[in-house]
């Protein structure tokens, strides 16, 4: 047994993309993307297509702006003072930065994880998991937020480690359960896309694992995206990846996107070749 | 001979450092003697006048022994409700506009004002609410006693409940937030609910300050030595009660005048304590 393996040891084999539940839909078009902090430019000139039933990773060195891009794609961004972003993301069809459109609505839509769990605190583990819900949506039975409590905790896997601390509060959780209190929370209220900036950071190389089991599950009913710094990670868990790298002036690029297999198999840019080999970053 | 400079250097930096200690020690407990002589001193002098006469009748007339400072606890209770009832709200909103929603000039002027709200001295706002309040509309009366009150604890309440506020952590603003919450909601249901004790405790903090406010109230509630509910004439309070009975010459009066300074000192320490506990058993049911 050699613990150190190679990217090609940890791909796994090329598998079709999951079927999705509602076929083609649930696809973010990227085009023309910059985003901006006051006058600081972040990223620019971003084009992505990110498919459903696929687990696209986000990848590149510190600073990149990889989780710019990320907090771009549900109107996260904006939330930072002083922050904005120029270009077009669509999801199934409409620009989510039309002037008209919602960011609240869109949120609803697109789920988001943060690199650190952040369960709220005067929550329990049952109230974080409804929060969304009781936050946003009209109030339903007792009866239907058990049935979702219980459905969102089984499906991050963790419904039989906590079934008996529902009344405890989220934050008492270990690290990665906290974490994966997250996810429940940001699936409860069906979102069609899920983002993960870092997930896993945090964590501990057990609860990475258990969240990266939990994401290929999950790959069906959502569309996921994940940025992580960590390469084993994206060559494990990732079907698509998109490599980001900043340029001179600081300003974040997309380098390349396609496969995982081919981006860390066959890159076709040198940059992108140096990063993954260990040279660069 | 290297050696021996050595530790000549070394038992020097040992010396000073004690020295250091000490000093720092010393005037440290030179503190809490000056606390330590307040409070026993106004044991010593009160405690003898604390009867239930001292806490259910009125003052007596000039000159006889006997009554109490009844008036006085229902004057600063009530007081302290409405000017609590008119500063909370204006305090707290301004914090959570502050905090929450403010940037740009506007926000910064807000900040100055409070900022120099809180530095304005007590009297000078009695002469103000007296000047608006006092001589055209209301008169001496709780009312314009209240709003004084007020005006002292809404920079008290705002910059203690922004300070509260700056400390909740923006993962938990975000979380909320990308869950398609309106940001008013996560003001409301996520970031007040989990800095509650601290908002409680800048509250009463302002309350206990007001408490002991004698100046402002002498130019607007006046005081009044019989039986007042009313807000709308002159009240009594009870530092304006230790002041009528320390400034007379009985030696009576000057023994209650003591015994209200330990009973305000009590209600202060009393609500101060409540807060505490409340918090605590707070945050231990969210653990």
């Amino acid at each position: 047994m050699n613990p150190i393996r190679s990217f090609a040891d940890l791909i796994p084999d090329a598998v079709p993309a999951a079927e999705s539940r509602q076929g083609a839909e649930r696809s973010i078009a990227i085009r023309g993307l910059a985003a901006y902090y006051g006058k600081h430019k972040a990223i620019e000139g971003i084009d992505l297509d990110i498919g459903p039933g696929v687990i696209t990773a986000i990848i590149g060195p510190s600073g990149c702006g990889k989780s710019t891009l990320i907090r771009c794609i549900n109107r996260m961004h904006e939330v930072i003072a002083g922050a904005y972003a120029t270009g077009s993301v669509t999801l199934d069809g409409t620009d989510i930065y039309t002037p008209g459109s919602d960011p609240v609505q869109i949120r609803r839509r697109i789920g988001m994880v943060f690199q650190k769990p952040n369960p709220f605190p005067t929550r329990t583990v049952y109230e974080n998991v409804i929060a969304g819900l009781r936050l946003n949506l009209p109030r339903k039975s007792k009866a239907d937020y058990d049935e979702v409590v219980e459905r969102s905790l089984r499906s991050v896997a963790l419904w039989d480690e906590v079934k008996d601390k529902l009344h405890d509060a989220g934050t008492a959780l270990s690290g990665g359960q906290q974490q994966r209190l997250c996810i429940a929370r940001a699936i409860a209220i069906k979102p069609e896309v899920l983002l993960l900036d870092e997930p896993c950071s945090a964590l501990d190389p057990t609860a990475t694992l258990k969240i990266e089991d939990l994401l290929f599950s999950l790959k069906i009913d959502y569309t996921i995206v994940i940025v992580t710094h960590n390469m084993q990670q994206a060559a494990r868990a990732s079907d698509r990846t998109a490599f980001l790298m900043a340029d001179e002036n600081h300003v974040g690029h997309l380098v390349e996107a396609g496969p995982t297999r081919e981006i860390f198999l066959k890159p076709k840019d040198s940059r992108t070749e140096d990063y993954i080999s260990g040279r660069l970053g | 001979m290297h050696e021996q400079a050595e530790t000549r250097r070394f038992a020097r930096r040992r010396a000073s450092n004690l020295m250091s200690l000490l000093f720092v020690v010393l005037l440290a407990s030179l503190s809490v003697a000056i606390l330590l002589v307040i409070v026993g001193h106004i044991f010593a002098n009160g405690l003898s006048s604390l009867t239930l006469d001292f806490f259910t009748k009125i003052p007596k007339p000039y000159g006889e022994d006997g009554g109490g400072i009844a008036q006085a606890i229902v004057g600063t209770i009530e007081m302290l409700l409405l000017a609590g009832l008119m500063a909370i709200p204006v305090g707290v909103a301004t914090a959570i506009y502050l905090v929450e929603f403010g940037s740009g000039r506007f926000a910064k002027t807000v900040g100055f004002a409070i900022e120099l709200l809180a530095e304005l001295p007590s009297i000078v706002v009695g002469v103000f609410v007296w000047a608006l309040l006092v001589r055209n509309v209301t008169g001496y009366s709780g009312i314009a006693g209240s709003t004084a009150l007020a005006i002292i604890m809404i920079p008290i309440i705002a910059r203690s409940v922004e300070e509260i506020l700056k400390l909740v952590p923006n993962g938990l603003r975000e979380a909320a937030l990308a869950l398609g919450t309106p940001r008013w909601k996560v003001v409301l249901f996520v970031v007040v609910p989990t800095v509650l004790p601290g908002i409680l405790t800048g509250i009463m903090l302002s309350l206990a300050r007001a408490a002991g406010e004698t100046a402002p109230l002498l130019l607007t509630s006046l005081g009044n030595n019989f039986f007042n509910f009313n807000l709308q004439k002159p009240m009594a309070a009870m530092p304006l009660q230790i002041y009528n009975y320390a400034v007379s010459p009985y030696d009576d009066w000057h023994r209650k005048a003591w015994a209200s300074t330990l009973v305000l000192i009590a209600i202060v320490a009393i609500m101060s304590g409540a807060v505490k506990f409340l918090t605590r058993r707070w945050k231990h049911e969210s653990n």
